[in-house]
């Protein structure tokens, strides 16, 4: 359940971007290669959410596909599956240059900071 | 009041925070002049057993330190405490219920209990667990995974994520393989299609094979 900590992870990241803003929607990319199961994710993310300026905000998970370009013959392949081997010349010897992302792209909030945050500022 | 909603780019890593927090870790290491172990396998592949046979063939040759994460307890620490050598027993239960991993901020708390200029080679032993820890680096130099023969041929497609981090594996409880219907060679296989060509050792920490031959590539490897 690696999903869990990805999710703590993620919620940090977007509080603290909004910077006291309640959160609506985060889009997430995870790479094709990062073995993430996104129910698995999305009901972490729900959980960890509760209690701060996330709770209830959506998230939003694309899958980045896996490209592999091969260092022999210099092709570029999608990689659905292991063994990642180049689709031109079978070559195992690959760069990956997509597919192990994890990162938080954006985010939508509201404008106005919560009642609390105003209070304090 | 009205609301409205406004988007904001963040493009931040999720594990920013943590690998920022290992490069602070292995920084420590460096000015210490360790080399550093992070070992991976699921519960019960014999991490454990093995770091025993480890501490024993290299006593008076090489000082090793011990970094033991687990949810609770510290019967791993006490399991090794015979050897007198440096260690330390991270709990992660402080966690949301008990983190399955050890992170590199949980690494650094337990660093502060270690004399590091007193050690050549630190041991960091990982939560039992074969797909969280690969996630989050600590500062290591290198990733071994015990890997017990009783777990099948075909962990490596499942769980390819920490197989293919892996820099040596050791390929543990051999002695168990007349009892088994363990296909050695497709295990190896799969082991080469999510991670080629990667280092293996064929060990058992019952009989002690293969002991040597690790301990060797952790002084080859250790420079």
């Amino acid at each position: 359940m690696h999903e869990l900590a990805i999710a703590g992870h993620v919620v940090d990241i977007a509080a603290r971007h909004a910077d006291g803003r309640r959160v609506t929607k985060v889009y997430l990319k995870v790479g094709h290669l990062r073995q993430v199961v996104p129910s698995a994710l999305s009901f972490s993310f729900d959980l960890v959410a509760e209690g701060t300026t996330v709770e209830g905000a959506e998230l939003a998970l694309e899958e980045v596909p896996a490209v592999g370009l091969c260092r022999k013959c210099g092709a570029e392949t999608r990689l659905e599956a292991f063994p990642l081997q180049c689709g031109a010349c079978g070559g195992l010897d690959l760069e990956i240059t997509q597919g192990e992302d994890l990162y938080v792209e954006s985010l939508e909030m509201e404008e106005q900071t919560t009642n609390n945050q105003k209070l304090t500022s | 009041m009205h609301r409205t909603a406004v988007k904001k780019v963040v493009l931040e890593g999720v594990l920013d925070a943590n690998d920022a927090l290992a490069q602070a870790n292995r920084q420590q290491f460096d000015h210490a002049g360790n080399f550093v172990v992070n070992m991976m396998s699921s519960p019960g592949a014999g991490k454990t057993a093995l770091l025993e046979h480890t501490l024993d063939r290299t006593l008076g040759k090489v000082r090793i330190g011990v970094l033991e994460g687990d949810v609770q307890t510290t019967l791993d620490a006490d399991r090794l405490a015979r050897f007198h050598t440096p260690i330390v027993q991270v709990n992660t239960d402080a966690g949301f219920g008990g983190e399955c991993h050890l992170d590199a901020n949980m690494v650094r708390f337990g660093l502060a209990e270690l004399p590091l200029h007193d050690i050549d080679v630190l041991i960091i032993e990982n939560v039992g667990n074969l797909v969280c820890p690969a996630e989050f680096k600590v500062g290591e130099d290198v990733r071994v995974m015990v890997y017990a023969v009783t777990e099948g041929e075909e962990k490596p497609l499942k769980y390819p994520l920490m197989f293919r981090s892996a820099d040596l594996v050791l390929v543990n409880k051999v002695d168990l393989l007349p009892h088994l219907h363990f296909d050695m060679e497709k295990f190896l296989r799969n082991l080469d299609a999510v991670n080629p060509g990667v280092e293996r050792i064929m060990t058992s920490a019952a009989t002690g094979e293969g002991v040597d031959e690790w301990c060797s590539w952790l002084e080859r490897r250790k420079g």
